[in-house]
């Protein structure tokens, strides 16, 4: 009998040379996604990362399993392809706010709707990193950059509410250096089948260095991040705060918490099933409101794949695939004998 | 009341003798043209004749009724002899109302027949069309022969006993039709009949008006005035015994990708986004689940390539299909996969471009993209077919050069290959060879790095599939080491990378059948040389020069990249080289890069196929 070793976070680093900026958020969640594939006990041979272009798509040269870093833009299609293909396989796609929204948006949109069983890990720095820091789709108003340089005009995407306006039935958010929370939630993100999605705050130090400090940084933290669990109170602030439905108006309040009686305050319990509450809290301003981290929605449906497979084998059932019948179709004739 | 024909007809019984005959039928796209062609080709398949069609029909899918633009034709050219195109001009042309005449008339051949409906050449319909008089009744008609009357008000009255509302009444009119010509040439309407209950199974009443219309048509030649319609007699033509079916260019192609898979060994994965005319293939595919075959229509034409790439990537046969402006959107991951090396086929169904350009017209312009249009140097195979029944083994082709070489092949095909019918023997699919996949299993020696980009002597990568234990490695569109796999930027290797991606695919020219001359022989005056659906009307115009005492070849070539590996040398025995092409001379400047002939080019992009005359004329001129 096989004596299987466990899988460290090592194991699931290659030999290769990282090569992102010293300091890049990318760091970590390379750290945090190895950390999790041990704790998950995945198998290598049967992990598959696909990744568009761009810095985060540097990731699958640095996972020890199988790794495909395609064109701009494309990694959905291509993962598209591969777990159609082979469906055992768990395919997890790396992507940026410019690949994944910008170049990448038409696909990420189709992936989200079908409900491919993959996750996606965007990470979000809110800037063109890979060509030298033009804005993003994602960067704020008026964020100076090369193409830019009297601060940029057009409005930002939100990746969550995209991904909520998608149809997409699983959304989480985190922050590249939360790695105490990080495995938790890909791990939920994991167990979900269809397609999860994950945005990932990730600190571009050299061209849109602390755009994230006013919530991530050790400071501003507690007082700024609100972190979701289902059947939680919404709580922030080291309890102090908290998030109420105001039903006249049909929108989130902040609400101050006395003595942690949160139930007085009037806070809402967390229910990652409800998709109208989910989406107010991906589209909160900040500042103003906490950002809302962990799992925001989880509301399970039948996957892509598993549906093809599904339709395939009921279709097929008790068919015989016979070609020299199936080219032999149609209306056909016998030339009994050779007419000269 | 029937026009009276110019010329004295035969007498009642008898039959004029043709060699061959080109009808076609003509009306508005709500007319059911291409269904009525479609059946007269399946009844004329029957009779045991060879035949070629070439349907027509403009892009719209309803124009306006009445108008020009809306027209829908259907061309068939069959006959006791081989027939390799659908005619340079009809002999005779049923036209359902004035548009149809309108936009028709001039390829009809002088003295042919034109069979019109009166009931359609109303005040509203010529001024769509525009007619300011009636050309039945103004003699402009005079060099034809003219067969005019109410087929509407006939069709009316031989279904009238079923209680149809007058637009579903009116709608059997192209059954009327056919049932006349199934009389003019004596044809059994028995599989009419069974076709047309299969198809209204669930609505008989609809069958039983359709038969009706069908039969009174038949009854009406049979019945009407002595003289007023010619009966002609096509002979069989030669064939070999065996299995027959009638079967389209895309149809063909569908079949062939599903056995090339099977011959594989591989399941086929087809990623496709719908765009005129490709679409074919993935309606008759998304049927085939049973066969391992997996569609996907993707929400572009990136992501239907991208799709195929990853379904390669995990182990099975990716295809993909478009129309050149599809092929276009497709061009970085063409590279992609070129890249990283990894089977493909891309079948581009050719039309009229630039841009959107000719939707449903056929051309064969995109020559130069399938060999040249990719950012870098990124060569890949270029197979094309020649006809609709020759798409099943080019797509057989296509499919066992992508395996054996770890690469994407192009085949091309056009609009009129892939709508155009033809008869089809059924091959023997135990016939063909095997070319069955070997995935890379195996863990290297102790110390030994993987290298997933390891060559076979044939320069083909392995094929390692996700999934497998132990080979975990990691692929992409940078370049890679050529000794380990990894990204490696360095000037040495790219060049090596470059020069051995360029290398496999010129050794490709090592395992294709040099290339053969198919009518003549090296070293006369003048090659015709061909490529793709031109096949028919070049070979018949060498056929005919070469009758008439010239020295003339017919060469047509497959493997358009690379070209097969004797091509030069046997281009250099003729004095002249003539490229008949539907583009501006594609294949003419590939030919003279290649081998520094002096090759001429033939062109014609008007969206219809060449006439054999044209290309005849152009023999002699280079005769001259």
């Amino acid at each position: 009998m096989n004596v299987v070793t466990p899988l460290k976070a090592a194991d699931f680093a290659t030999d290769q040379e990282v090569r992102w900026c010293p300091g890049c958020g990318d760091y970590a969640i390379l750290k945090g996604v190895q950390r999790t594939m041990a704790e998950l006990g995945a198998r290598p041979e049967n992990t598959v990362f696909v990744s568009g272009i761009g810095c985060s798509s540097r990731f699958p040269y640095y996972m020890a399993t199988y790794g495909f870093h395609t064109i701009h833009g494309r990694a959905p299609a291509i993962a598209t392809g591969v777990k159609l293909a082979n469906p055992e396989l768990d395919v997890w796609l790396v992507t940026g706010d410019g690949d994944g929204l910008s170049i990448g948006g038409n696909h990420m949109l189709h992936l989200l709707r079908r409900n491919l069983d993959c996750q996606v890990l965007l990470f979000n720095n809110e800037i063109y990193g890979l060509t030298k820091g033009q804005y993003s789709p994602t960067s704020r108003v008026g964020t100076r950059t090369p193409t830019s340089p009297f601060g940029s005009v057009d409005r930002p995407a939100s990746p969550c509410a995209f991904a909520i306006g998608a149809g997409a039935r699983f959304i989480a958010r985190c922050i590249d250096t939360s790695q105490k929370e990080m495995p938790g939630i890909l791990k939920r993100a994991h167990a979900h089948k269809g397609t999860s999605f994950v945005e990932l705050y990730q600190n571009c130090i050299v061209y849109n260095d602390a755009v994230f400090e006013p919530f991530t940084a050790k400071a501003n933290a507690a007082e700024n991040q609100l972190w979701l669990e289902h059947d939680k109170p919404m709580l922030f602030a080291g309890g102090t705060k908290g998030l109420t439905l105001n039903r006249q108006e049909l929108r989130l309040e902040v609400v101050e918490v006395v003595d942690g009686n949160w139930e007085a305050a009037g806070v809402i319990v967390h229910d990652e099933t409800n998709k109208g509450v989910a989406q107010m809290l991906v589209d909160m301003p900040f500042p103003g409101f906490p950002i809302a981290l962990g799992v925001i929605f989880c509301s399970p449906a039948p996957s892509y794949e598993s549906a093809l497979v599904e339709q395939t084998k009921s279709l097929t059932q008790g068919k015989i695939a016979d070609l020299s019948a199936l080219i032999r179709k149609g209306q056909t004739w016998e030339v009994t004998e050779k007419r000269d | 009341m029937a026009t009276k024909l110019k010329d004295p007809l035969p007498t009642e019984g008898e039959a004029i003798a043709r060699d061959a005959v080109v009808v076609r039928f003509a009306g508005d796209s709500g007319d059911g043209m291409q269904l009525t062609g479609g059946q007269f080709t399946l009844s004329t398949a029957l009779a045991g004749n060879d035949l070629a069609t070439f349907p027509d029909f403009p892009a719209e899918i309803r124009a306006p009724q009445g108008t020009t633009f809306g027209v829908s034709a259907f061309q068939i050219n069959f006959g006791s002899t081989a027939i390799e195109t659908a005619g340079d001009a009809p002999d005779i042309l049923v036209a359902m109302n004035p548009a149809a005449l309108k936009t028709n008339l001039s390829a009809l051949r002088p003295g042919g027949l034109i069979i019109a409906d009166t009931g359609e050449f109303n005040a509203r319909n010529l001024k769509k069309a525009g007619y300011e008089v009636n050309p039945l009744e103004d003699g402009s008609l005079a060099d034809y022969q003219v067969v005019a009357f109410d087929i509407s008000a006939r069709t009316m009255e031989s279904v009238a006993a079923f209680g149809l509302g007058n637009k579903e009444a009116l709608r059997c009119k192209n059954m009327w039709t056919l049932g006349l010509a199934l009389w003019m040439f004596d044809r059994d309407r028995q599989p009419l009949v069974d076709w047309l209950n299969a198809k209204f199974s669930k609505s008989p009443v609809l069958a039983d008006a359709n038969i009706a219309a069908l039969n009174a048509g038949h009854a009406y030649g049979e019945t009407a005035e002595m003289g007023t319609f010619a009966r002609y007699k096509v002979d069989a033509a030669p064939a070999e015994a065996g299995l027959y079916r009638t079967v389209t260019g895309a149809e063909a192609l569908s079949l062939g990708l599903v056995v090339g898979a099977n011959l594989a060994h591989l399941p086929l994965f087809f990623g496709s986004y719908p765009i005129t005319p490709a679409s074919s293939i993935l309606h008759t595919l998304a049927r085939l689940k049973e066969y391992g075959v997996t569609t996907f229509q993707a929400e572009d034409e990136i992501a239907a390539i991208c799709a195929a790439i990853g379904a390669s990537y995990a182990g099975q046969l990716g295809i993909t299909s478009s129309s050149g402006p599809g092929i276009a959107l497709k061009g970085e991951a063409l590279g992609l996969a070129i890249m990283t090396e990894l089977p493909l086929v891309i079948v581009n169904s050719q039309r009229g471009g630039p841009s959107t350009g000719l939707p449903t017209k056929t051309e064969q312009s995109d020559l130069y993209q399938a060999v040249y249009g990719r950012n870098g140097d990124a060569p890949l195979a270029v197979i094309a077919a020649r006809s609709p029944s020759d798409a099943f083994d080019a797509a057989i082709e296509a499919c066992r050069l992508a395996v054996r070489y770890m690469t994407p092949v192009m085949l091309l095909t056009d609009g009129y290959i892939a709508n155009a019918a033809e008869p089809w023997k059924v091959p023997d699919i135990n016939a063909y060879e095997e070319f069955p996949v070997t995935f890379h299993e195996e863990l290297p020696p102790e110390g030994v790095e993987l290298n997933p980009y390891a060559r076979d002597e044939k320069l083909a990568r392995v094929w390692i599939k996700p999934g497998t234990p132990g080979l975990m490695h990691r692929i992409g569109g940078i370049e890679k080491s050529y000794n380990s796999g990894h990204i490696d930027y360095s000037p040495e290797n790219h060049q090596k990378m470059t020069d051995t991606r360029k290398a496999k695919i010129d050794g490709i020219a090592n395992d294709i059948p040099e290339q053969d001359v198919c009518l003549g022989g090296p070293g006369e005056k003048l090659a015709v040389v061909g490529w793709g659906s031109t096949f028919g009307p070049i070979h018949q115009a060498v056929r005919r020069a070469r009758a008439n005492g010239a020295s003339v070849a017919h060469i047509h070539i497959r493997h358009i990249w690379p070209l097969p590996r004797n091509l030069g040398d046997l281009l250099k025995t003729y004095d002249h080289i003539l490229v008949p092409e539907m583009n501006t001379g594609q294949l003419k400047t590939v030919l003279r890069d290649q081998y520094l002939v002096d090759a001429k080019p033939l062109n014609k992009v008007s969206g219809q196929p060449f006439k054999i005359a044209e290309i005849e004329a152009a023999i002699e001129g280079a005769l001259a």
